[in-house]
């Protein structure tokens, strides 16, 4: 089967003007310009499989917003290749519109003073749904993200929250089969972040769409996205397992423990790393070869109420990725 | 994709849209008032004695007529399409399978017959006391050449506007037209009372074509065959400002940078 998505030596460079704060230089400008040369993607390559749901990570700046744009058709690369469901997206085909979706966390297709209803009833004649269709998918997706009743709400009345999920309804009215999705729990709360977690696993479930997702929030892609492709300053630094990228760059694990009564620190410091200390409650970090061992000691040493093995956040993973030098690859895979 | 299954719903929506913005539509419509002033200064010159063919009647009925025209033929896109282009907000449009300016076009048409309504009173007035042709042919070439104003605005607004893929603000550019528009289309003057000179270069040029061109037929100016003929010449100039209007709006979009948005 052909890749959903095949990048391949892709760059994109931007050409940037400078200059200096304050007047003087404002007027030099004027007469005499200076460009810079920006690198935002350099030879990067990777491929999705269709299906696939892949996290795509890198600290701000790092080039993973221009990619997405590159690969939904809104950026031209400088070189290199990139076919989405079989189209070269800068064409902008009407077969690959039809089949890709962009979500944006922080900008929104919805008419800001018509009620979503407007937009849903939009997308609906600009992408020739026909009715039955239209209503199977709007009323599977308003049972999904529970927007039966504000739909009829102007946009600019709903919460943030509530204008996300309108949002990704109206970007998979059509049934998109590739869901490029850039930060589209940015801002929204905990449970929030839930619902929309849970509403993009259903949907790559259900329809089988393969999922590439940016996020801040490493929750979102440690529970979303078995591969992750990590990128910085515009080049590839790993692309692969998740598990794997944590046990390379992280190989220790992290034991949560709340015990009876307060713990004696140094008996903990004897065991692994303090990472938290808070009452009865503590976490430990020990290498991955000592969990068994660790465990045991610590049961047997004092009475526990709650015992659990975590892997790092991912958060600290990255940051122990990223400062790393560029040059030192992290075992990427693929 | 079925245009014409697309284009009423574009329609409908962009309806709802002027709606939620009638208030603001109503102080746009203020702003384009200026042949109410031009009516008053000429209709007093013209009581000391006719100009050329003007006389106070003529006056009333041209100026009547150019505030209808300007509200029924006006586009607003250059400024859409500036913020659009600048803020990055343009990818929304961009991922859509149908041309942007489609839906650039409904949003601007659906707001017409607001404008049309609200313009009613004047054209109850303009029935009434000025000059308008009574000639069907005439009348039908004055509703064409509505059309024809219409498309030769919405698609130099959208040339001027698709500037800013390649300027950093096209608003300055629009300045520009607007300024040589007031001169030369007839809003401000009748193009017959111009000097000869003046008068041909602005005969030649599309100015005329988004205003003083329909006014002169409606109100009875122009005979029927030198109607026809400014019909032909304005579709032309709409034609030639469509095929610009894509390929420079096609040459921005690869220089998009999508910032922001």
């Amino acid at each position: 089967m052909d890749a959903a998505v095949a990048v391949r030596a892709l760059t994109k460079v931007y050409r940037v003007h400078e200059r200096q704060a304050g007047l003087a230089a404002a007027l030099r400008s004027v007469f005499r310009r200076t460009y810079k040369e920006v690198r935002a993607v350099e030879d990067l390559s990777f491929t999705i499989e269709p299906g696939e749901r892949v996290g795509f990570l890198g600290p701000n700046g790092a080039g993973k917003t221009t990619t997405l744009k590159i690969l939904s058709g809104l950026l031209h690369p400088t070189s290199g290749d990139v076919t989405v469901s079989g189209h070269v997206p800068r064409r902008r085909e009407a077969g690959f519109l039809r089949a890709i979706t962009l979500v944006m966390g922080q900008k929104q297709q919805l008419l800001w003073d018509l009620p979503p209803a407007e937009t849903f009833d939009l997308n609906r004649a600009i992408y020739g749904i026909p009715d039955a269709a239209f209503a199977e998918t709007l009323h599977e997706l308003e049972s999904l993200l529970d927007i039966g009743a504000l739909k009829k709400k102007p946009t600019r009345q709903l919460s943030l929250g509530e204008r996300m999920k309108c949002e990704l309804a109206a970007a998979l009215l059509h049934r998109p089969g590739i869901l490029f999705l850039d930060e589209p729990t940015i801002g929204l709360d905990v449970s929030m972040q839930l619902v929309v977690r849970e509403f993009i696993r259903k949907y790559n479930e259900k329809r089988g769409a393969t999922v590439l997702l940016t996020s801040h929030y490493m929750d979102d892609v440690a529970s979303l996205c078995p591969r992750v492709i990590v990128i910085d300053r515009g080049k590839l630094r790993y692309d692969g397992d998740l598990a794997k990228l944590v046990k390379t760059i992280r190989p220790d694990k992290r034991i949560v423990l709340v015990f009876a009564a307060p713990p004696d620190r140094a008996a903990l410091e004897r065991v692994g790393t303090i990472v938290e200390l808070e009452g009865t409650r503590a976490v430990l970090r020990v290498p991955q070869a000592d969990v068994r061992e660790a465990v045991s000691h610590l049961v047997a040493s004092a009475p526990t109420s709650d015992l659990t093995i975590e892997d790092p956040p991912l958060e600290e993973v990255m940051r122990d990725l990223f400062a790393r030098p560029a040059e030192e690859p992290a075992e990427a895979t693929r | 994709m079925n245009l014409l299954q697309v284009y009423p719903t574009l329609l409908r929506v962009g309806f709802s849209a002027a709606l939620a913005y009638r208030a603001e539509l109503v102080i746009w419509m203020l702003t384009t008032t200026m042949p109410l002033v031009s009516l008053s200064i000429w209709t007093a010159v013209a009581r000391e004695a006719p100009v050329g063919r003007y006389g106070p009647g003529e006056f009333v009925g041209y100026f009547l007529a150019a505030l209808i025209v300007r509200q029924c033929t006006g586009s607003w896109l250059v400024w859409q399409l500036n913020q659009e282009i600048r803020q990055g907000t343009l990818s929304q449009r961009l991922l859509k399978p149908i041309h942007p300016l489609w839906i650039y076009s409904a949003e601007n048409l659906a707001a017409l017959p607001l404008r049309a309504a609200l313009c009613l009173p004047v054209v109850v007035v303009a029935v009434v006391y000025a000059d308008i042709t009574r000639s069907g042919p005439l009348l039908a070439i004055f509703f064409a050449s509505l059309l024809g104003a219409w498309l030769i605005n919405f698609f130099t607004m959208a040339i001027i506007g698709s500037l800013a893929f390649f300027l950093e603000s096209s608003t300055s550019v629009f300045e520009l037209w607007l300024i040589t528009f007031m001169l030369l289309s007839g809003y401000v003057v009748p193009l017959e009372l111009f000097p000869g000179w003046v008068r041909g270069v602005a005969e030649a040029l599309p100015f005329r074509y988004t205003l003083g061109f329909p006014v002169e037929v409606v109100i009875g100016l122009m005979d029927l065959k030198s109607a026809l003929r400014g019909l032909a010449v304005q579709y032309t100039y709409a034609a030639a400002a469509a095929a610009t209007a894509i390929l420079v709006f096609r040459a921005g979009v690869r220089r998009f940078g999508a910032f922001g948005g």
